[in-house]
């Protein structure tokens, strides 16, 4: 056992990437063990992304074309604020009863904790995704044009940008007061470009008429950037009192 | 404020809460292997110098050092126990320790067990924590505090919504882990409980710690 804290930097820096990787798969185990019991998260974001899928549809009756032009925007919106639903969650758990105090006086890493409520959601947003995403291609009467297997890089690298500044965001909008409104006014703004990449990357696929290989670099360069920030900057928004 | 050699030690510690100050120059020491009875008024600063001292708060001015340390660098010898349970609702008493057992790097469940076993639960009972009755919570709190065998015992209201009996078993538990080396601050209302069990009755009163002696009648609160 280690005899040093989680919150200096040469403590951090000999805790063993064994010890990191056990905490953060106990806390992400523990996580979906809870949301499975409640259900909290993934229920509220079914409703709400099915509530768009219908909608929209009866509101619009799109030409096959029409479809593959607007599609990954609505397709990418509809997934980012149920995202957010989702997000709001992630600490609310951890406020109930102060259990983040205990989080927060054991050695145990911040990075691991973020690092574990990230993939908490990814988990999360992905099943969410993965059961909305046959419905939409249904009532909107997709086919891509482009090469279709690019959209799971988009997907898997767009969600990543969302939930990992979404966890973020959703810790330091904690104590705030009105914190379920805080969350979009901080995260929106900030994802703009990976929704950028999200939205035409999609639309460059489903219509064949662009190469969405730009908006994949894209993409991965704002997750490695925004996920080393979120890394780097959680420890501060964890003792932040 | 000991006779035994100090192992937390406050130096002119303030905390202020925007103009509030909470803390104003607490200076004082706690030796190692005694029972501290914290007394005051709501107000008086005491859960305040109990989160210092845990490392969730850091102090407006002055320092506090444990074990030699700053108090995040020593948290592997300290056990926290707050007025909320810190323990998740939804899952079960052996659940709830076997996750904070993993932050400790415990990756067997013989702690967890133990513990639970300590404060007169069963560990079996696979009931979620958010069913058990306040007394039950509030024991699954304490294992949870000393699920690591720590040093130190830092325990903010126990007996809060407690009834008479199960107090009575508590303060016995926290007497023998006062017998077998530990260091116990305990944050109380109920000072009557402690008497004949705290070795010290630190009284604070407006920050500041107004006296520390033996017994409660000198202490004053009786």
């Amino acid at each position: 056992m280690h005899k040093q804290s989680f919150g200096g930097g040469d403590a951090m820096s000999l805790l063993s990437s064994t010890t990191r990787g056990t905490i953060t798969r106990a806390t992400l185990t523990k996580d979906i063990r809870l949301e499975w019991r409640s259900k909290d998260a993934l229920n509220s974001m079914l409703f709400f992304s099915l509530l768009v899928v219908v909608i929209f549809s009866l509101s619009f009756d799109p030409l096959a074309e029409e479809s593959r032009r607007i599609a990954g925007g609505l397709v990418w919106v509809a997934f980012l604020f149920a995202a957010v639903v989702a997000l709001n969650q992630t600490w609310a758990r951890e406020l109930r009863n102060q259990v983040l105090d205990a989080y927060r006086v054991s050695p145990a890493p911040p990075n691991a904790l973020f690092m574990a409520k990230a993939l908490g959601n990814f988990f999360i947003v992905s099943l969410l995704e993965a059961l909305m995403t046959p419905l939409f291609i249904i009532f909107y009467n997709l086919r891509a044009l482009g090469p279709a297997w690019q959209l799971i890089p988009i997907g898997l690298l767009g969600t990543w940008a969302l939930v990992v500044n979404g966890t973020f965001f959703a810790a330091i909008s904690l104590r705030t007061r009105s914190r379920e409104l805080m969350l979009p006014l901080l995260l929106f703004p900030i994802s703009i470009p990976a929704v950028l990449g999200m939205v035409a990357g999609t639309t460059a696929i489903l219509t064949g008429e662009n190469s969405a290989h730009f908006w994949i670099v894209l993409l991965l360069t704002y997750d490695v950037v925004f996920t080393t920030a979120c890394l780097a900057l959680f420890e501060k928004v964890l003792e932040a009192e | 404020m000991t006779d035994a050699p100090p192992i937390i030690t406050a130096t002119n510690v303030i905390k202020q809460f925007g103009r509030f100050a909470a803390l104003r120059g607490v200076s004082t020491e706690f030796g190692a292997g005694k029972f501290y009875a914290i007394l005051g008024d709501n107000g008086a600063g005491k859960t305040t110098l109990l989160r210092i001292i845990a490392g969730l708060a850091r102090p407006t001015g002055g320092c506090v050092s444990v074990l030699g340390m700053s108090p995040r660098d020593a948290c592997r010898e300290i056990g926290y126990m707050a007025h909320a349970s810190l323990l998740y609702d939804e899952m079960s008493g052996m659940e709830n320790l076997r996750y904070f057992a993993r932050l400790y790097g415990i990756d067997d469940d013989k702690h967890g067990d133990q513990a639970i076993r300590m404060v007169a639960l069963d560990p079996t009972l696979s009931r979620p924590v958010g069913q058990y009755s306040q007394g039950m919570r509030q024991r699954m709190s304490l294992a949870r505090a000393i699920l690591h065998d720590p040093k130190i015992l830092l325990l903010d209201e126990p007996f809060s919504n407690v009834d008479a009996q199960s107090a009575r078993e508590m303060v016995t538990l926290l007497t023998r882990m006062r017998d077998a080396g530990k260091t116990i601050l305990l944050v109380t209302h109920q000072a009557s409980l402690l008497e004949g069990a705290a070795n010290k009755f630190v009284r604070m009163g407006a920050g500041q710690v107004v006296e520390c002696t033996n017994s409660l009648s000198a202490a004053g609160t009786l």
